[in-house]
C-alpha cells in the first residue's frame, strides 16, 4: 500500500478544527490493548512535539512566515493533546517509562534496519543498545519500587536484559556529534529517519525530566537524573545527524512528510478500529499541512518540493518485536564506544580521553543505574515470585 | 450496570504468548546483572534519609491566645503543635473526603441506585454531609487553641499524597462503582483508625470538649465504615452470583 504525495491532498489546513471533547477521548487500556497501539501513540506524541518545537524557533528566526506558522502549529498542538491523552490514567510514570523505553528499542530497531546509509545505520544501532540498557534499569526499579512486572507493559515483545551498560554511555560533549548527511545526496528516508528517531529521544528526555522529581524514592529521582541525562546526550547525537545547510522552509517540508509518513505506518498497523480512525484523521491533517507547506516552498524557495521529498512514501514503519535483530547486535556491538563522530572498540578509547575523564568523576559517588540492578534478573511476575516461593518451600518444609 | 470482572482479551500475562515469554526467561536467566543485591538500594535510601529536613513544619499560632494555650502546654511537658499537626491532618482528610464522595455520587449517577441495599444518592449525600460536619468541627478546634486552620500541616501534607491513588480511582470513568466503593472503603478505614487516636490524644491534652466533639465524628466514621463494606461486599456478591444483593446488616 502505497500513499501517492503528488496526489494525496488530505483535509485543508482552513477545515481543520476540534473541539475540547474531541481531543479528549476514551484512553487505551492498559491492560487489553496490544503493546504497540501504546507504542504509536507515544512516538506520535514525540513527532508532534517536535513538530511543534521545531515551527516555534522557526518563527523566531523568521518574521514573514509567522502567521503560517502558527495556523498550522496551532493544529499540531491540538493533535498532540489528543495523542498524548490516549494514555490511561492507571498507567504510572514509571510503567510509561518502560512503553518510552520499549518505544526506543524497537522504533530505532526497525529504523536500523532499513535505513539506506551504513553510517547512519551504525548510529541507529549505537543508540540502540543504549536505549536497550534503559528498559533493563528501569525495569529493575519497577519491580524493586513498585513492586510491578515490566512485561505487563512490554506483553513479551522485548528483551529484559543489559545492553551497554548505563554507566558506560556517559560521555563528553564533543563524543556525541556525529556527522551529518547530505542535503543533496541522502535519501529522503535518511532525511525522515533523522528526523523521527530525533523526535522519539527528544520526548524521552523531555518526559524524564519533566517526571523525575515526581518521586520521593531517592534511588528514582537519581536514576531518572541518570538516563535524562544520557537521552540529552541522544538528542545532541540525532541533532547532528541533519544537515544543517537545509533551509528552514526545507526543514518543514520534512518535519510534514516525516509526520505523513509515521501517521500513515500507525494506521496501516492499528488493530484497535478506534484508534485506527484518530491515526486515519491526523494523516488527513498531516497530508492537509503537507500540502500548504509545499504551495509556501513553492513561493518562497521557487523550488519544486519533490526535489526534497519522494514521490511516494517508503516501506511503513515495522511496528513489531525485532528481538532476533536486537540481541544480533548487542552480541556484536556493546562493547562499541564513541570516539568524535566515529565508534571504536573499548580498547581503543583513550583513558584519560574527554569521555573517559568525564564518565570517571559522574559516576565517582556512585552509579544509580548499577545501584537499582545489583543482582537483578527479569522474571515473570516479578523477582519476589522467587522469594515468595522459597519462603512457602521452607515453611511447608519446617511444618 | 458496569463490572469488572468480565472476561476479554487481557494480554498482561505471559501465558498471551508462552512461547516469547519463554525466549525472554531464558535470556534473563544467562545475563550478568550489576554486582550485589537490592541491599544496594537501601544503602542511597538511608544516605538521603540521614540528611533528609522534613515536609514542613507546623505553623507558630498566630494569635496571643494560641501562644498562651501552646506556653501552657510547654508547661506540662506536651508539645501542642503535634495535636495542632494532627488536627489539621482530619482537617485536610475530612475535605478532600467531600470530594472523594462528590466523585462517588457521580458514579453511582451513571451506575444507577442499588436500592436493594440502600446505595442511593440520598444515603451517600448523608456521609457526604457528615465529612463536611467533621471538617468544620475540626476547624473549630483549631481555631479554640488559637491556631490557623487554613494552614496545611506536614501530617495535612501527607495525608494529601496517600489520598492521591483513591482520587485517581474515583475520578476515572472507566472504573466501576464497587471498585470506587473499595477506593472508598480504604480512606475510610485510616479515617476509622485516625479519629480513635485524635480523641485519646485530645484527652491526653486535657481539652474533653474537642475530645467529645471527635468521638461523635469517629462514631459516624464508625457507621460508614460499616456501610461502605456492606455496600461493596454485596455489588461483589451479585457480581460474581449473579444473585441479588443483599442490605447490609443493621449496626
Amino acid at each position: 500500500m502505497a500513499l501517492d504525495l503528488t496526489k494525496e491532498k488530505g483535509i485543508p489546513l482552513d477545515q481543520q478544527r476540534f473541539t475540547w471533547p474531541d481531543l479528549v477521548r476514551t484512553p487505551l487500556s492498559k491492560l487489553d490493548d496490544d503493546a504497540f497501539t501504546r507504542v504509536r501513540v507515544i512516538l506520535m506524541n514525540g513527532i508532534e512535539n517536535e513538530s511543534w518545537l521545531f515551527q516555534h524557533q522557526f518563527a523566531r528566526c523568521n518574521a514573514d512566515l509567522r502567521k503560517e506558522l502558527a495556523r498550522v502549529r496551532r493544529v499540531e498542538q491540538h493533535q498532540q493533546t489528543l495523542v498524548n491523552w490516549l494514555l490511561p490514567p492507571d498507567q504510572s510514570a514509571l510503567e510509561t517509562t518502560i512503553a518510552y523505553e520499549q518505544v526506543a528499542v524497537e522504533v530505532t530497531a526497525t529504523v536500523a534496519e532499513h535505513e539506506p546509509d551504513p553510517y547512519m545505520k551504525q548510529v541507529y544501532r549505537f543508540g540502540l543498545l543504549e536505549d536497550f540498557d534503559h528498559l533493563y534499569r528501569y525495569s529493575a526499579l519497577l519491580d524493586r519500587l513498585e513492586g510491578k512486572d515490566p512485561n505487563v507493559i512490554l506483553q513479551s515483545y522485548t528483551d529484559i536484559m543489559p545492553g551497554r551498560p548505563t554507566w558506560v554511555e556517559h560521555r563528553h560533549p564533543d563524543d556525541d556529534i556525529r556527522a551529518h548527511y547530505d542535503r543533496k545526496k541522502a535519501h529522503p528516508l535518511t532525511k525522515i529517519h533523522a528526523l523521527l528517531i530525533l523526535a522519539a529521544e527528544q520526548q524521552t528526555r523531555n518526559f524524564y525530566a519533566t517526571v523525575g522529581n515526581i518521586y520521593a524514592d531517592p534511588i528514582a529521582r537519581q536514576l531518572y537524573a541518570e538516563i535524562s541525562s544520557i537521552e540529552e546526550q541522544h538528542v545532541t547525537q540525532y541533532e547532528s545527524l541533519q544537515d544543517p545547510h537545509e533551509p528552514w522552509l526545507e526543514k518543514w517540508l520534512l518535519h510534514e512528510a516525516t509526520e505523513v509518513y509515521c501517521y500513515f505506518s500507525c494506521m496501516h498497523q492499528e488493530g484497535n478500529t478506534r484508534i485506527k480512525q484518530i491515526w486515519e484523521q491526523m494523516l488527513a491533517y498531516e497530508l492537509g499541512h503537507l500540502n500548504y507547506v509545499m504551495e509556501l516552498f513553492k513561493k518562497v524557495e521557487k523550488r519544486d518540493p519533490f526535489e526534497v521529498l519522494p514521490k511516494s512514501l517508503p516501506q511503513p514503519l515495522d511496528f513489531a518485536s525485532h528481538r532476533d535483530y536486537v540481541r544480533e547486535v548487542l552480541e556484536k556491538e556493546v562493547d562499541l564506544r564513541a570516539q568524535g563522530t566515529q565508534f571504536v572498540p573499548k580498547e581503543k578509547e583513550p583513558q584519560d580521553g574527554p569521555s573517559a575523564t568525564y564518565r570517571n568523576y559522574m559516576n565517582s559517588k556512585g552509579s544509580p543505574s548499577e545501584t537499582v540492578a545489583a543482582g537483578y534478573r527479569w522474571m515473570p511476575g516479578t523477582e519476589l515470585i522467587a522469594r515468595a516461593q522459597a519462603l512457602r518451600a521452607q515453611e511447608l518444609g519446617v511444618h | 450496570m458496569k463490572t469488572s470482572g468480565d472476561m476479554g482479551k487481557n494480554r498482561t500475562g505471559v501465558r498471551m504468548s508462552p512461547k516469547e515469554a519463554k525466549a525472554m526467561e531464558e535470556a534473563a536467566a544467562n545475563i550478568h546483572p550489576p554486582p550485589g543485591d537490592e541491599s544496594k538500594i537501601a544503602e542511597v535510601r538511608e544516605s538521603y534519609h540521614a540528611r533528609a529536613i522534613p515536609v514542613g513544619s507546623v505553623p507558630p499560632p498566630g494569635s496571643v491566645k494560641g501562644m498562651a494555650k501552646a506556653a501552657a502546654s510547654a508547661v506540662t511537658g506536651k508539645k501542642a503543635s503535634v495535636l495542632l499537626d494532627k488536627m489539621g491532618e482530619r482537617m485536610a482528610f475530612e475535605r478532600t473526603g467531600v470530594r472523594l464522595y462528590e466523585a462517588l455520587i457521580t458514579k453511582l449517577a451513571s451506575a444507577g441506585e442499588v436500592d436493594s441495599i440502600g446505595l442511593t444518592e440520598e444515603a451517600l449525600r448523608k456521609i457526604q454531609d457528615d465529612e463536611l460536619r467533621h471538617m468544620q468541627i475540626v476547624a473549630e478546634a483549631i481555631e479554640e487553641m488559637g491556631a490557623d486552620p487554613t494552614a496545611e500541616t506536614p501530617c495535612a501534607d501527607v495525608a494529601g499524597v496517600q489520598a492521591k491513588g483513591i482520587l485517581q480511582v474515583l475520578t476515572d470513568p472507566r472504573t466501576t462503582l464497587a471498585q470506587g466503593l473499595s477506593a472508598i472503603l480504604t480512606a475510610e478505614l485510616v479515617d476509622n483508625a485516625s479519629w480513635e487516636m485524635l480523641v485519646d490524644l485530645a484527652r491526653d491534652f486535657g481539652n474533653d470538649e474537642a475530645a467529645n466533639a471527635f468521638e461523635d465524628a469517629r462514631r459516624q466514621e464508625e457507621e460508614h465504615v460499616r456501610l461502605v463494606r456492606g455496600w461493596l461486599e454485596a455489588l461483589t456478591r451479585q457480581e460474581s452470583l449473579g444473585a441479588p444483593a443483599h442490605a447490609p446488616p443493621p449496626a
